[in-house]
């Protein structure tokens, strides 16, 4: 067992509206949706057509990247709607539900017969493979590559964010079977709270490090970052807890296993709290399970308020998040706002700002972007909330004029758009760093593949 | 509130996209996020975001820079009474600094400005906030005498050739207050040194000698001033620079609120200590046995390691960098003061030096993370074969 590690530097976000410790089962959704969008560098092949009928795990498209990786339905129905955007981009594969359709079975044989291929394959064939997502890039893993190890971070920092221990409690043999399975593929490192472990620490098979530390202490990538690191050429493969567990629960039963909790966050939800959902389930069957306040005009987005997307509230619950954000838009004028010490409810990083004296009140926040973009003047504030041995301005230099060597140099393979979260919203030029992360990285993709 | 936004609102319809007058619509602008913060809101990447932005950053420096200004303009009076021998108030003295130094500072707003607003409108940008401080900086260095239309050159200088040549607002290598006064320096010596220039009207007063202390050194005369006086600022010199104990108390609001770097300022002392103490044990004239405590306090030295120093564009970015610049400035500056007579005050010149090698210390910084990383790669090469 690994020791436990603290991450000193960081900026945690205290805000309204954190889930109540209860579950509850979503309302029936009548439509799901799929939306290509989730995955991170891969460029959607369709396998089926508006009309079509699919069981629950049945392919509905594949990764023109790498076709053996498929992405199937997470649950049984007609397809009836194929969403597309500008450049005839497909958005959402949306399915009307019908249970009578079944599922698509897998035989699966007992684990201790198999080796790493057969899992692999057992894994792509069931669809479960885009649960595993990869360092560098954070794009899908890739079925071909050896990674040194796999991160499976229930550690949490975001805010909002869920606490595993409570959403995983009637998913613990799931959880211990996945992690037995991604044993076979390497070996598995499982972080967890350093205060309190919970469940985690009993789990077998993989090494449980306790981490403790102020957002983004919860990122894997920071995880990896000072337990692991990834250096050029190598892979670190991360997946969500409750995917564990998703993959545990293919295992166990046969069947592709899409179960999605979603702890629904924000000011604006009446009363937070976690529910038991589906992979692209519909808004409308959550916010008739949790109701939202529509007084004023709000802002809906699947993951945290720091790095999540922004969606409809007619949209879809999106593929990996486990939190579902729900806050007031800000599109009003504080008048004389930028003065340095008022309006001190508004969170902030800085001491220009008299918020850190309220440090354990839970802030309510706006999307307002509290000023305007302005060529980067201030340093050393992004390292204040990057806790890798990186230097973020630099690294952000080096991809707005798109020099690989240096992105290279400087650390790129460490870092996804969602570590620079904090920095978005810590800088007083208002850079939009993960952007520029994300363009860095898809430029990477592109020249170095 | 909504009386003013509406009003607003109006004023600004003409300047909205696709309109008659969109292309002044950064001057605009400009003015109406000076009353408001806008309305705009999150688009890409996170959705919240800190209350922090830069005009905040440069109001906290103004705010930072305002008990040295005040004293500065009440020494501007002090000096010139007690030169011409009049009975005085405060209210005189602080009366006599206003009107000699307001107009000043009008000048350099009026001047700097209207060259920011021009080139945001011709670049299609907003204007930056950072003139705002550059702009009171600049008075604040000068000596109180200097004609105004020497204040305007300098300043018309330095917004162009020294900030907007090189891209604008943080893109610039030296500092933009500096420059203007090194400008002033070169251009107009007469203006800028001697031992008339330093206190207001001195140059009509006969027989008085307004020479700063660092001058009287370096021309080998005693001085009379003890400690205290030198640390709390009845001194002659540049108009805001003469006051350690204000300076301080701007360098506790810089360091506070995070907006000053403390690196940067420690290291300055520290260095500047340093070299004046390793002087003080050679000891071969008057500059060099001038005790290195008294260093810190005299000349422009406190005020260019807090306010000219830290800027955070032209010193180094990263947080090794700002100790190393830091005692490389203070080093220079002593070391500049000592052994040339021409410069009594070293620290204008150690800080634009230091401006320039700013971006080579980060390098080596930079260098050195690079290597570390490619060392562990090394390592892990090592380990899997």
């Amino acid at each position: 067992m690994s020791k436990d590690i603290r991450i000193k530097r960081g900026f945690t976000l205290n805000l309204e509206g954190e889930a109540d410790k209860i579950l509850t089962d979503i309302k029936p959704s009548k439509t799901f949706a799929l939306q290509p969008d989730d995955f991170f560098g891969v460029t959607p092949k369709l396998l089926v057509k508006e009309g079509d009928t699919v069981q629950q795990g049945a392919p509905l498209f594949f990764a023109k990247e790498n076709p053996r990786i498929h992405f199937v339905a997470p649950v049984a129905g007609q397809v009836t709607a194929i969403v597309r955007g500008a450049k005839r981009k497909i958005l959402e594969i949306v399915i009307e539900e019908n249970t009578s359709l079944g599922a698509v079975a897998h035989q699966i044989p007992s684990l201790d017969g198999l080796d790493t291929e057969n899992v692999k394959e057992l894994l792509l064939q069931s669809g479960a493979w885009p649960f595993i997502a990869q360092r560098p890039y954070g794009t899908l893993a890739q079925p071909e590559d050896q990674p040194k190890a796999i991160f499976v971070a229930s550690m949490t920092s975001a805010p909002l964010d869920v606490d595993y221990d409570f959403l995983l409690k009637n998913n613990k043999a799931e959880f211990q079977k996945g992690i037995d399975v991604l044993a076979k593929l390497a070996p598995v490192t499982l972080t967890t709270d350093g205060n309190f472990k919970g469940f985690f620490e009993k789990i077998t098979n993989a090494d449980v490090v306790g981490v403790t530390g102020k957002h983004p202490a919860g990122n894997v990538g920071v995880q990896i970052h000072h337990l692991n690191p990834v250096n050029a050429g190598e892979r670190v493969w991360t997946v969500n807890p409750e995917d564990v567990a998703n993959i545990g629960a293919l295992f166990l039963t046969g069947q592709y296993a899409a179960q999605r909790t979603v702890a629904v966050v924000g000011s604006s939800v009446n009363k937070p709290q976690y529910v038991k959902a589906t992979i692209g389930a519909s808004l409308e069957a959550l916010f008739a399970t949790v109701e939202v306040d529509n007084n004023q005009l709000n802002r809906y987005i699947n993951g945290n308020v720091l790095s999540g997307k922004a969606t409809r509230p007619d949209g879809y619950l999106g593929f990996y998040n486990n939190i579902f954000s729900v806050i007031p838009e800000g599109n009003d004028y504080r008048m004389f706002g930028w003065l340095p010490f008022v309006d001190n409810h508004i969170p902030s990083a800085s001491t220009t700002s008299l918020s850190w004296l309220f440090g354990k009140r839970k802030a309510k926040v706006n999307t307002n972007l509290n000023g305007e973009e302005r060529a980067m003047v201030v340093t050393g504030e992004m390292e204040k909330v990057f806790p890798m041995d990186i230097y973020p301005m630099q690294l952000l230099k080096a991809c707005m004029i798109q020099d690989i060597e240096r992105m290279e140099a400087l650390g790129i393979y460490e870092v996804v758009p969602e570590d620079f979260a904090l920095v978005d919203f810590a800088n007083t030029s208002k850079i939009e760093a993960q952007e520029i992360i994300r363009n860095g990285i898809e430029l990477m993709i592109k020249e170095e593949g | 509130m909504n009386f003013i936004r509406q009003q607003l609102d109006n004023i600004k319809k003409p300047f909205a996209k696709g309109e008659k007058y969109e292309r002044f619509a950064p001057a605009i602008n400009a003015f109406d996020t000076f009353l408001f913060v806008p309305n705009h809101t999150t688009q890409k990447g996170a959705h919240v975001r800190d209350a922090v932005d830069l005009k905040r950053t440069m109001v906290t420096v103004i705010i930072a820079l305002m008990p040295a200004l005040i004293y500065g303009i009440y020494n501007t009076g002090y000096q010139y009474f007690i030169q011409t021998g009049e009975a005085f108030t405060f209210m005189d003295a602080f009366l006599h600094g206003a009107w000699k130094i307001v107009p000043m500072i009008a000048v350099s707003y009026i001047v700097g400005l209207t060259i920011e607003f021009i080139f945001a409108i011709y670049r299609g940008h907003e204007v930056n906030e950072g003139y705002l401080v550059t702009g009171l900086l600049i008075p604040m260095i000068m000596p109180v005498d200097i004609p105004l239309w020497m204040v305007a050159i300098s300043v018309a200088f330095a917004v162009l050739i020294a900030k907007e040549a090189f891209g604008g607002t943080g893109m610039n290598i030296l500092n933009p207050a500096l420059t203007a006064r090194a400008f002033a320096f070169f251009a107009y010596p007469t203006y800028m040194s001697g031992n008339k220039v330093w206190v207001s009207e001195a140059s009509n007063v006969d027989a008085i000698s307004g020479e700063t202390i660092l001058g009287s050194l370096a021309a080998g005369s005693e001085v009379n001033y003890s400690f205290f006086e030198m640390f709390q600022g009845a001194i002659p010199g540049s108009i805001a620079e003469t006051s350690t104990l204000w300076v301080a108390v701007g360098a506790i609001i810089l360091i506070a609120t995070g907006v000053g770097s403390w690196r940067i300022i420690a290291g300055g002392i520290a260095g500047a200590a340093f070299m004046g103490f390793l002087f003080n044990l050679w000891g071969a004239n008057a500059l060099m046995s001038f005790d290195w405590m008294n260093h810190l306090v005299v000349g422009g030295f406190a005020f260019g390691i807090v306010f000219m120093a830290t800027d955070p564009v032209s010193a180094a970015q990263t947080n090794r960098g700002k100790w190393i610049y830091g005692l490389l400035v203070g080093v220079l500056c002593i070391l500049i003061r000592v052994f040339n007579p021409a410069y009594p005050e070293g620290v204008m010149l150690a800080i634009l030096l230091m401006n320039v090698f700013a971006p080579t210390i980060d390098h080596y910084v930079i260098e050195g993370n690079i290597k570390r990383r490619k060392k562990r790669w090394a390592s892990a090469q090592l380990k899997t074969a």
